[in-house]
């Protein structure tokens, strides 16, 4: 079993389809990466607050190593709410006694936003002496101990759709409650597997990625989706789409791709199965942080920002949309 | 008397608290709460209503087609389109692969680790212990097929992307039909991977089913709860949504009766929310009150008729006739098997009466002022969206979802919801490993993250017309 240099390894995470897919082409790779505490396997910690649980059913359409082979043999996954066979009490047992067993040594992913309405008591988990315990105190305490946190979905790394319009429940990212660690984002509505069980294998065997400013790996959020996109030509030609359903670009119908920095128009989902244009429908930016309040109406043009006239391929999101985070 | 807390219940989607009395080995009073909430209809008002297709699929990650469907059923008839057969069966296509996906991963990947000893690795450590009666052979079995079940629920999930474009949080679901279009090369594609899903529900899922319920014969008896049905009906197999795979109605007193949408009432007596929010669904202002004297959940109570009802696969089974064996937690288990190879066999169907090249959206065009109601079924039950769209925007925005129903609190009148009376009467021979409650909550399939993200806001109601 060949040992990939760190080059090595983003080159693989950067190369995307069925046969080059990063979990595929470092499936050696990835079972021997993790050297971890817990009997050879890193210990994850993975939280969800405010969330659809959306990101932790992407996670399972991971493909290889098959996501059953990643949970058990890969990652030792001492807490899951969705996955985890211990329920109530024994279960929230497990939390404290990981921050004390493996000091410094696990990672804290956290899916979903932290509410923190009405003193963080509309989102709990667990009870302490017979009263609930917030979630944002979870994270915060879970935050503290852990090697690196890695924020996994839209709504754990900027708000999301829950801190969307008038943010009812107080929710916030995970950046805005936790300091003194380092933190990674990785964002997407839902995540897309590769990306999140790339950055964890980074994180293990390399340690931090390279980040852009809103703390994603540059290696999956470096490209524009609009430079990326099978119909780009057709945007380039003219040839725009005035119904979803017909051929041609779908700038006019909404599409914000242009805004949108990720890999998903060659990496796609579902073990490369399609993605939002693939079946007809527009990008609507839901990695950044803008998302949903500002890529959207979803069906209406994005406004322009180019040359007068002329629309504006690759505005660097940050300056339009909201600003840095 | 001893109290029994399992805050959480774990392999479920969402948060959700249990708390039970026990007297003598058996329940003598239940609480189902609900312990986070997110406040969605809220975060819809004032947006362009297509929107609300996308944005509701993001309640719930587990059932996003479902949502969906119902923001595109009440946004069809909002709009007043007409969707053409294509975007119909393709809606179907879509919904019916994640009823597939859904129905696998709760009976083996949510359920089985209740019954079934697994390695003793996390994530299965610091399980309850005690009643596991599995035999070697069944027990192997059963933990191999956990692990093939993740592999073809992601195929069912690679499926609906076939025209969904991603799973989960598709694409392809619009107002006045679909985006996508039928090709011949996705029809193909789609109808590979249903024969291999098929070949396990039919090979696997089933015997595992019947292999689980001969060891666990005694949940036959028990978890019965009101034993009211309701379905809204979901898959239409005609353009006018006349004819349903599973029908629309409910059944209550141990009487079948046509599904009245106008006796759909919430209460917010025992919920943390203020006055106002008890009513008909649309109508209801909707304002968070947390700590409120009496109440313990974030769910509402929805009543049918003042009664309380259950929804789900043994509710649309027993409705349409299908299964009317009994109502148990194991009931609810074989209901669940038993549909999940009905829709298997009209998959097949549906992708027959495609017609590619036909259209499969109609052009919409938003209204000044207009009102929607959309009905359907998620694979945990009966799920509806009300809409009512102002300046060609959202005025307000209500969804009562499956679970609310399920796992209501107790109403006004003091009767508690469909899985607090299910849990009445359960023995619990070891208080401190409380298998037989966390069984029977799963039974329901809950998702929380459904019931708990109601809210409204506190704005003038226009008249609603239902």
């Amino acid at each position: 079993m060949r040992n990939l240099s760190r080059r090595e390894f983003l080159r693989l995470c950067g190369a995307t389809g069925a046969a080059l897919g990063l979990t595929h082409a470092i499936k050696p790779e990835i079972l021997q990466a993790f050297a971890g505490p817990a009997g050879g396997q890193p210990p994850i910690v993975w939280l969800q607050g405010g969330s659809c649980s959306g990101c932790s059913v992407s996670l399972l359409n991971g493909v290889q190593p098959e996501i059953g082979k990643v949970l058990t043999e890969v990652i030792s996954l001492q807490f899951h709410q969705t996955l985890m066979a211990a329920a109530g009490e024994p279960a929230m047992e497990i939390l404290p006694a990981v921050k004390k067993q493996y000091a410094g040594q696990y990672y804290l992913v956290v899916e979903g936003s932290v509410s923190t309405g009405e003193k963080a008591m509309y989102s709990t988990l667990g009870e302490r002496d017979g009263k609930p315990v917030s979630f944002v105190e979870w994270v915060k305490t879970m935050a503290a101990g852990a090697k690196a946190v890695i924020a996994v979905g839209t709504c754990a790394t900027y708000g999301g759709i829950p801190a969307a319009g008038s943010n009812p429940a107080g929710s916030k990212a995970v950046s805005d409650v936790i300091s003194g660690v380092p933190l990674i984002n990785v964002p997407g509505c839902p995540i897309h597997p590769d990306r999140v069980l790339g950055t964890l294998v980074h994180a293990i065997k390399y340690g931090m990625p390279e980040l852009d400013h809103l703390k994603r790996p540059t290696v999956f959020f470096g490209k524009c989706v609009h430079d990326l996109c099978e119909r780009r030509q057709m945007f380039d030609e003219g040839k725009f789409a005035t119904r979803l359903s017909e051929p041609g670009c779908l700038y006019k119908l909404g599409c914000k791709g242009p805004m949108a920095y990720n890999d998903c128009p060659t990496r796609k989902y579902n073990n490369n199965t399609s993605w939002c244009v693939g079946a007809n429908a527009p990008c609507i930016a839901c990695v950044e942080p803008g998302f949903p309040d500002h890529t959207s109406p979803f069906f209406e043009r994005m406004p322009e920002y180019g040359p007068a006239g002329t629309p504006s391929p690759q505005p660097r999101q940050g300056k339009i949309i909201g600003g840095d985070k | 008397m001893r109290k029994i807390v399992i805050d959480p219940v774990t392999r479920l989607e969402g948060h959700l608290k249990v708390e039970v009395m026990a007297d003598k080995g058996k329940v003598v009073s239940a609480e189902a709460a609900g312990t986070m909430y997110r406040g969605f209809e809220s975060i819809l008002a004032g947006r362009d209503p297509r929107d609300a297709v996308y944005i509701t699929q993001r309640i719930c990650g587990v059932c996003p087609v479902s949502h969906a469907t119902a923001a595109a059923f009440a946004l069809d008839d909002a709009f007043g389109v007409q969707v053409p057969a294509n975007g119909r069966i393709i809606r179907n296509l879509i919904l019916g692969g994640n009823f597939l996906q859904s129905h696998i991963i709760h009976f083996y990947n949510l359920s089985l680790p209740d019954y079934v000893q697994f390695p003793a690795i996390p994530p299965f450590t610091h399980h309850y212990t005690g009643d596991y009666r599995l035999n070697k052979e069944t027990n192997e079995r059963l933990v191999g097929n956990y692990f093939k079940a993740l592999e073809i629920r992601r195929k069912c999930h690679e499926m609906v992307a076939l025209f969904g474009g991603k799973m989960p949080h598709q694409v392809a679901i619009i107002a006045g039909g679909t985006s996508m279009t039928a090709q011949k090369e996705k029809i193909d594609a789609y109808r590979k991977l249903l024969a291999e899903i098929a070949q396990f529900v039919e090979k696997e899922y089933a015997e595992d089913t019947r292999l689980l319920a001969n060891a666990y014969s005694d949940y036959f008896q028990v978890g019965k709860g009101p034993a009211n049905f309701l379905s809204y009906g979901v898959f239409p197999l005609d353009d006018h949504g006349r004819d349903k795979l599973f029908g629309a109605g409910v059944h209550i007193g141990g009487k079948a009766a046509d599904m009245d949408i106008a006796k759909v009432t919430e209460d917010a007596a025992h919920s943390w929310y203020d006055k106002a929010s008890d009513g008909t669904p649309g109508k209801t202002g909707t304002n968070a009150q947390y700590g409120k004297a009496g109440a313990y959940t974030w769910v509402k109570a929805p009543r049918y008729g003042g009664e309380v009802c259950e929804v789900g696969p043994l509710a649309r089974m027993w409705i349409s006739g299908r299964y009317t064996s009994g109502v148990s937690a194991m009931d609810r288990i074989v209901a669940r098997t038993l549909e999940a190879a009905l829709i298997t066999k009209a998959l097949g169907k549906w992708l027959d009466e495609l017609e590619p090249g036909a259209p499969c959206e109609a052009a919409v065009e938003i209204p000044y002022a207009a009102s929607g109601i959309g009905l359907v079924e998620a694979p945990r039950g009966a799920l509806g969206h009300w809409v009512t769209i102002r300046n060609q925007r959202i005025e307000r925005y209500q969804a009562v979802v499956p679970t609310t129903w399920n796992c209501s609190p107790r109403d006004a009148g003091g009767t508690p919801g469909a899985l607090e009376q299910a849990l009445i009467g359960l023995p619990v021979p070891d208080a401190d490993n409380p298998l037989s409650v966390v069984r029977t909550v799963h039974s329901f399939d809950p998702c929380l993250a459904c019931a708990v993200h109601v809210i409204t806001p506190g704005r003038p109601v226009g008249e609603f017309k239902l």
